[in-house]
């Protein structure tokens, strides 16, 4: 069975810190799959390892057939892995649909010849990004508020663009970080159902860092664990729940030797 | 009886009367006739000429502004425009050609601003050194062209290059340039007629885009202060190399500079403008200067229109989109898809392009270049430009560099004029007339302050109430001054002129600015929603504290 995404020995330092190391991970077409584990455990590290916002220091990063290793940011954009941030990033001043329309600037022809002297293609691949900014729109159910400025939106809804942003490139896997972090259990609900939607919709692999349990356990399909940037374990969510190493990761050795295992979702 | 609204304060009645668009075009049409009507009048032998044409003049300069902010139609607005700019403008030019040189100079200044704006406004990349490409646009030209002792004009000579008795390069000569005034360019054995000149715009372009990308790579990785100190650096190396490249092997001819640049013929121009003299009545004693700076005039608006048409068209596309993205959050835009490089290296060459073209125009309207025309504080008058007129926009580029333009060139100028003037006819202002003036308009300042602390602080009660008492006193101590001693205008201390201390009225004015309307005077809607942020904001306790939940990871990220 081939991956779509195969991580091998990832491993990166800040000075004497090692944040990741030598992680391994699979990440299958069409699954969603977790990475979770303790803060400070490297999670977020990784997916900008991933994402180019970091060089590795060693190990390699092969995507659909691709060596990732080395490109910038927006090669990786282009190459078909997007994602989204911890801490929202939009373009706070920019309207809701524009936020989306710059998501897609990787797959737009863009020139500036074409741009000074507009020929009849550039009006339709504006006319084309717009339409498929206010799909995208409809799709993270902010459909009507594109003229919006983004940020205006309440903070739900800003995560909402910023996945319709992430989605506008059309890629092939999304790395989501923490995507219901300050969410109510209702709103956790309905974001859980549109990451299904992005997979089962529109066939984009979902790889997410989550702290809630109940996302984690309820959505996965497949779940590793980092542990002070090392993976201490992967499995189906209920090999995980009943994995020793990580109830100690997360509770501690003496609390996990009196605690039952974690509960089912 | 129907009683108007109480709401409805009379100036909001106005308003509401000047959103009709005929009404609107009779109210510019007035405006406009009276301005021609005023400044056409104007006598030179006049002692109170300076004040007069002072007030008059930038009259004329903020009529398209009111076009453009009008509620006309399009077609209308431009139709105004092509009058204002094309038909006005040329008449009162012809009728004092000094207006006309004031107009090449705003037009001049409003090419950088627009230029400065796609840097600074569109990519938000701080760029203290600006006025380096504007020196390259005019060096091009003046170089080539200048009557000075440069290895172009007295021809030179390379000794060929060995190095252990290998010639690397063989020596070779260049044989002088043609004389000046044949109205032929040459270097070496190229010849090429003065209209080589519009060539030489687009070289211009072209060279100042190249050096827009050489300052670009080394400060890609760079962002706010330190891009601004790299960028400040490089247009002192622009200007310190022009300094110094007057030898060995004399390039720009040093410090001194070059002179007798040449222009590009406007014989063709004189016969229309005697026409149209004849027609207003008036006589040109030298038309030939006149017709010169009416080609400049035009090329220069001509050129101010192609930056409008680039400008516009680069924010309304996936590159400015682009642009936008880096200045809000350079990790999202990269992350995004956005190539940050490119991207970047863009807006530093469309932004360095258009200081090149216009500055091949300066090189020839002057027909002098020298280092020293190209210094820091240039860059920095024209980042005032655009700061002034509003940051992002392309109405307030132009509107910020004819504010400063005018304040600089025109409006203090004329008042250090005024003040000579009467001096010489030892002018005495009684001393009513002069207190009562300054009590108004210290009235009328802190009025405005009162205005403006009232929106910004709330609970500004007791300063309101304070502020009102202290107009009051004042206004009454001006009028008991009405009986202190006549001023005699011959006692105004010399180190006073306004033209002495410009650059102090100049960073008043830039003071003001940032206390009462930090988004400039026209700004673009997007920048005037990052400086009010708070006053839009709206479920802002809704937002968890994302900072106290930003980890390790994130913060190295580059937040």
């Amino acid at each position: 069975m081939t991956s779509l995404l195969d991580v091998n020995g990832l491993t990166k330092t800040f000075g004497g810190l090692v944040a990741v190391n030598n992680v391994t991970i699979q990440i299958q077409a069409r699954s969603i799959s977790a990475i979770i584990g303790p803060n400070g455990a490297g999670k977020t590290t990784l997916f900008n390892l991933l994402t180019g916002i970091y060089q590795p220091d060693k190990g390699s990063v092969v995507f659909a057939g691709k060596g990732l290793v080395g490109l910038r940011p927006d090669q990786v954009n282009a190459a078909g892995m997007t994602r989204t941030f911890q801490s929202i990033r939009l373009f706070h001043n920019m309207t809701v649909l524009e936020n989306v329309m710059v998501g897609m600037h990787a797959r737009l022809r863009v020139s500036l010849l074409q741009t000074l002297f507009r020929p009849p293609a550039f009006g339709r691949q504006e006319a084309h990004v717009r339409q498929r900014a206010s799909e995208l729109l409809r799709f993270v159910g902010l459909g009507g508020r594109g003229d919006e400025i983004s940020r205006n939106l309440p903070y739900g809804d800003q995560r909402r663009i910023e996945l319709a942003r992430a989605l506008a490139g059309d890629p092939k896997l999304i790395l989501l970080d923490e995507p219901t972090a300050g969410m109510n259990p209702n709103e956790s609900e309905t974001a859980m159902n549109l990451f299904r939607r992005v997979r089962d919709d529109l066939g984009v692999t979902v790889v997410l860092i989550e702290h809630d349990m109940k996302v984690v356990m309820g959505i996965s399909e497949h779940i590793s664990v980092l542990d002070y940037g090392e993976k201490i374990a992967e499995g189906t969510p209920a090999e995980i729940r009943s994995n020793q190493r990580v109830i100690e990761a997360y509770l501690g050795r003496r609390a996990a030797s009196e605690h039952p295992p974690l509960p089912a979702s | 009886m129907t009683a108007i609204p109480s709401s409805l304060s009379p100036l909001a009645a106005l308003r509401r009367l000047y959103r009709q668009p005929l009404i609107a075009g009779g109210v510019l049409l007035a405006y406009v006739a009276l301005a021609l009507l005023l400044l056409l009048n104007l006598d030179r032998r006049d002692v109170w000429f300076p004040q007069y044409t002072m007030l008059v003049f930038p009259l004329i300069v903020f009529a398209p502004f009111l076009v453009l902010e009008s509620p006309l139609p399009t077609l209308a607005k431009g139709l105004s425009l092509a009058l204002l700019l094309g038909v006005a403008v040329p008449l009162i030019g012809i009728y004092d050609s000094t207006y006309l040189e004031l107009m090449i100079q705003i037009s001049i200044f409003s090419a950088l601003a627009l230029g400065l704006n796609i840097v600074v406004g569109f990519a938000g990349l701080l760029d203290l050194g600006y006025i380096a490409f504007f020196a390259v646009g005019a060096y091009i030209w003046a170089v080539f062209t200048s009557v000075a002792d440069t290895i172009f004009r007295t021809g030179f000579e390379f000794a060929p290059l060995t190095i252990g008795g290998n010639t690397l390069i063989a020596g070779f000569n260049v044989a002088p340039m043609a004389v000046a005034g044949t109205g032929l360019i040459t270097v070496g054995s190229i010849t090429l007629p003065l209209h080589a000149f519009y060539l030489f715009i687009f070289f211009g372009v072209l060279l100042a885009a190249v050096a827009g990308i050489l300052l670009g790579l080394p400060v890609l990785r760079l962002r706010g202060d330190y891009l601004a100190i790299v960028t400040l650096g490089f247009g002192e190396i622009i200007r310190v190399l022009f300094n110094n490249l007057g030898e060995p092997g004399n390039i720009t001819n040093g410090a001194q500079g070059l002179h007798g640049v040449m222009q590009p013929g406007s014989a063709f121009l004189i016969d229309p403008v005697n026409g149209i003299a004849g027609v207003m009545g008036v006589t040109l004693r030298t038309p030939a200067p006149v017709a010169s700076q009416m080609l400049f005039y035009f090329l220069a608006i001509g050129i101010v229109g192609l930056i409008i048409l680039l400008a516009q068209r680069l924010d309304n596309s996936p590159i400015g989109r682009a642009w936008t993205a880096i200045r809000e959050d350079e990790v999202a835009a990269i992350a995004m898809g956005v190539p940050l490089v490119r991207m970047k290296l863009l807006a530093f060459a469309t932004g360095a392009a258009c200081a090149g073209a216009v500055g091949v125009l300066y090189a020839a309207k002057q027909t002098f270049v020298s280092p020293e025309s190209f210094s820091l504080l240039q860059s920095i008058n024209i980042l005032a430009m655009v700061i002034v007129g509003g940051m992002g926009g392309i109405k307030g580029a132009l509107l910020g560099a004819s504010i400063v333009t005018l304040l600089n060139l025109h409006v203090l100028t004329n008042f250090a004029l005024q003040i000579n003037a009467l001096r010489n006819i030892d002018y005495v202002i009684p001393a009513g007339s002069l207190f009562l003036t300054l009590a108004l308009v210290t009235a009328l300042v802190l009025y405005i302050i009162w205005r403006s602390t009232r929106s910004i602080y709330d609970a500004g009660q007791q300063l309101r109430s304070r502020l009102t008492g202290s107009v009051i006193t004042l206004v009454l101590a001006g009028l008991l001054a009405t009986r202190i001693v006549d001023f005699h205008i011959a006692d105004w201390p010399s180190q006073l002129t306004p033209d002495k201390y410009q650059r102090f009225v100049f960073g008043i004015l830039l003071v003001l600015m940032m206390l009462f309307r930090p988004e400039g005077l026209l700004p673009s809607a997007r920048r005037k929603l990052e400086l009010h942020r708070e006053e839009t904001v709206h479920e802002a306790e809704d937002i968890p504290d994302l900072d106290q939940r930003k980890t390790d990871d994130d913060f190295a990220a580059g937040r």
